[in-house]
């Protein structure tokens, strides 16, 4: 890669990239927790449309989609994306999709005696799911976050398709000019390396928060810290969950 | 509530601005019925409980004690029959002059009166001791949070438990967790408490603990107590009236003294010599 594509393209496009990432990650998670909520609703109907999103979204490709915002819709709608965005939309709305089946499979996994006490204190659905629901899911749900953090990360690079000038587009406009592949592509292979592997630290210290906001995991109290070693092996945990259910009807 | 009001002599009516005069009705089951599939949990049952008394529920597993109690807390749903607390119908309430299915409005505010303690303490666990006892008198009864907090230590100091307010359930073995429900239930002043086998899930070292701190409620307070136990001396301690059940029914129902030293049904007489 020449030393101007690099200064001009390619290091522009890693910040392209991040953009489209950091851009897309927001849209997925507002839609993951919209849908994953209405996907355990009590309504059927706000279950059915919500499950239709899903269904639709997975079932779709991300670039078929994508492909389609750039260059169907501006002939459909007489109205054209800038093609950054396009791109944030198609992968926001794809990603929140899976996103979703995150939130409501981890909202499902809490124990129905959480529910029940929650009930028995008269806390409305809104407040259960507020104060009680989604903060025991969450620490669940950080891990499959991270890796389909990861997923969109490598999948910004489509946008490279959209004419949208990425990473990916910047090494694709250096093979086209020097005629060279190998330095480029393993120059872009390590770069989204580094940025995933940036992005799962990150996730790691939102896991260790998330695990420390409902009393588990080492953080801070230390004299509690062999304790809760022996206490919380994940045996020991799942059989609290499952032993947590509402005790029969003696 | 344990710090307000002074103690009440057996007998002598203790009244609240909270709960009914004592001797007043308070819950009464109207031709109960509860089905699970083919199975009959509860069949027509009728009893009622008044204001003040400790009630327990005794009988074979299987027999639909835990059912009442879990009707009553509105986590199930009768098949036939209504149930009255405090002059209000839990399952309808009143559209004009017609009774129509409750919406969750009015059976919210139906249940306020009424606590749980459960078999497996359900504490949240994503709240530290203190939060788990402010969360619902601060955001269901709206009181504010200094006197939320100042009530949940006194009601820890109650069930021996201050030093540990900081911490997660997690951290806290099963009977003090149990007491922390316990004092979470009676946070939110209900003038009913019920307790779900609430000795059952801890180790036999821990049980004391608790139905010590359940017989201080049940002495010094004018609180409703229905309560289902297999702790037989438990029960005789706190109870004014014991309850058999058998296949969804009372079959028999008198004071302590009596049930448990001279039954006259049959099947109380057989329960009972096997669990005592």
């Amino acid at each position: 890669m020449s030393s101007g594509i690099f200064y001009e393209w390619f290091l522009p496009g890693v910040w392209i990239t991040i953009q489209v990432t950091v851009y897309s990650a927001a849209l997925a998670g507002l839609v993951a927790f919209v849908v994953g909520i209405a996907r355990t609703h009590r309504l059927w109907i706000v279950r059915f449309v919500s499950g239709t999103y899903f269904e639709i979204f997975r079932g779709t490709s991300a670039l078929v989609f994508m492909l389609w915002m750039a260059f169907a819709f501006p002939l459909m709608f007489g109205w054209q994306f800038v093609p950054m965005y396009a791109g944030v939309l198609a992968l926001g709305l794809t990603y929140g999709a899976y996103g979703s089946e995150i939130v409501r499979g981890s909202l499902q996994s809490v124990s129905a005696a959480q529910r029940e006490a929650g009930i028995a204190l008269s806390f409305t659905r809104g407040q259960r799911l507020r104060r009680i629901e989604l903060p025991q899911a969450w620490p669940e749900m950080v891990p499959p976050f991270n890796n389909l953090l990861i997923e969109l990360l490598k999948g910004t690079a489509l946008v490279s398709v959209i004419s949208v000038a990425d990473m990916t587009f910047a090494a694709g406009l250096s093979r086209l000019a020097t005629n060279e592949s190998a330095p480029a592509y393993v120059l872009l292979l390590f770069s989204y390396f580094v940025i995933a592997f940036v992005l799962t630290r990150i996730m790691r210290a939102v896991e260790r928060k998330a695990k420390a906001g409902i009393g588990q995991g080492g953080g801070g109290k230390g004299r509690f810290r062999g304790l809760l070693a022996l206490k919380l092996s994940p045996e020991g945990e799942m059989r609290q969950a499952k032993t947590g259910t509402a005790g029969g009807q003696g | 509530m344990p710090s307000e009001n002074t103690p009440s002599p057996a007998g002598t009516p203790a009244e609240s601005t909270e709960t009914r005069a004592a001797g007043a009705e308070l819950i009464r089951f109207e031709r109960v019925s509860k089905r699970f599939g083919d199975n009959v949990v509860l069949d027509n049952l009728e009893f009622s409980v008044d204001a003040g008394k400790h009630v327990t529920l005794i009988g074979p597993s299987g027999s639909g004690k835990t059912t009442i109690l879990r009707l009553l807390m509105t986590l199930l749903k009768p098949d036939e029959g209504e149930i009255v607390v405090d002059g209000d119908h839990l399952f309808h309430e009143r559209r004009g002059d017609k009774l129509v299915p409750a919406g969750e409005r009015h059976v919210r505010e139906v249940r306020k009166k009424i606590g749980m303690v459960f078999q497996q303490f359900n504490l949240f666990p994503n709240m530290r001791v203190l939060r788990n006892i402010t969360e619902a008198p601060v955001h269901v009864l709206g009181m504010p949070k200094d006197e939320a907090e100042q009530r949940a230590r006194e009601l820890l100091d109650l069930v021996g438990l201050t030093e540990h307010m900081d911490k997660y359930p997690v951290q806290l073995s099963g009977g003090q967790q149990q007491r922390v429900a316990i004092a979470r239930a009676l946070a939110m002043r209900p003038q009913v408490l019920l307790l779900d086998e609430v000795t059952s899930a801890l180790d036999p070292e821990l049980v004391a603990g608790v139905l010590d701190v359940l017989r201080d409620i049940a002495h010094t307070t004018d609180i409703t107590m229905l309560c289902v136990t297999h702790e037989m001396g438990f029960a005789r301690d706190i109870s004014d009236t014991v309850l058999m059940f058998n296949e969804g029914r009372v079959i028999e129902s008198g004071s302590p003294e009596k049930m448990f030293n001279d039954p006259d049904n049959e099947r109380t007489r057989e329960f009972l010599s096997a669990v005592l």
